[in-house]
């Protein structure tokens, strides 16, 4: 039971996290130069926007809850099960970023719910 | 003055190279990552039998753990790639592209960390792999550039 919450969190707070760290990075724009100060000036104009203090937060607990459910099951189990997490991006995605999934994308995440099914069910 | 450029499906080759090398970096130091914090984690015992009033002494065995500290170093590269991506390119591009790291990470697990792995278990992992290459050929970017 616990073991399903920890995962719970992993996969939705995980998921809209990453929404709000991508909301944020597209407020700052495209980042052409990968010279270290400008990297360096990259994080600290991603850290005055306040989605991304929002998606860290939601980042640190799927986080920790990853560890939790790490301690329970092996990393072969618990990674590819967050996998579940792309139905919630790919939706995500549409709803809160406006973004245009095509309908071949969607049955490719459709292959992915069904090979978590298969994950899960060879479990052991 | 130059033409604007046309907004859709197309993008520059360019920005397919720099997006490619940036998942080949995620999909390399992400399952490292959580290959090495499975490692750490298991020394722990199992989060089903942690007390509350336990917390405080696992949460000081988790960062006195060297794998512990090797895998956050690990997500950290991955976390800074793909923070940088995601500056150009749609999440829903990005996250499923970058999840051929779920076979890697089974890999990892096999190898590394000697899990036992069902047969139907891997099937899985190659079908989700699967649902990976239907996803990827789509254009890295769908929403309109601003205009500046």
């Amino acid at each position: 039971m616990r073991e399903a919450l920890l995962l719970f969190f992993v996969v939705f707070a995980g998921t809209g996290g990453e929404l709000c760290v991508t909301r944020a990075m597209k407020r700052i724009g495209e980042v052409h130069d990968f010279r270290p100060h400008s990297i360096a000036r990259v994080v600290i104009n991603a850290m005055k926007v306040p989605w991304m203090w929002l998606g860290v937060s939601m980042m640190t607990l799927a986080f920790f809850s990853l560890l939790a459910v790490l301690s329970i099951e092996n990393v072969s189990f618990v990674v590819p099960v967050t996998a579940l997490s792309y139905g919630a991006g790919a939706l995500g995605g549409v709803v809160f970023l406006g973004e245009h999934v095509s309908s071949r994308r969607w049955l490719g995440v459709l292959l992915v719910c069904l090979g978590v099914t298969l994950v899960w069910l060879g479990k052991r | 003055m130059s033409a604007p450029r046309p907004l859709g499906m197309t993008s520059p080759p360019s920005l397919h190279l720099k997006t490619y090398c940036m998942i080949l970096i995620m999909v390399i130091f992400g399952p490292l990552g959580n290959a090495l914090l499975g490692k750490g984690m298991k020394n722990l015992g199992s989060a089903n039998s942690w007390a509350l009033a336990e917390l405080p002494n696992i949460f000081v065995r988790v960062f006195t753990s060297a794998y512990i500290w090797l895998g956050v170093a690990s997500l950290l590269t991955f976390f800074v790639a793909y923070m940088l991506i995601l500056s150009w390119a749609d999440f829903s591009y990005v996250q499923p592209a970058s999840s051929v790291a779920y076979l890697v990470v089974a890999l990892l697990g096999y190898f590394y960390l000697g899990e036992r792995i069902s047969r139907l278990h891997w099937a899985g992992v190659v079908v989700i792999c699967l649902g990976v290459l239907v996803v990827g050929y789509t254009p890295p970017r769908t929403t309109k550039v601003p205009e500046i």
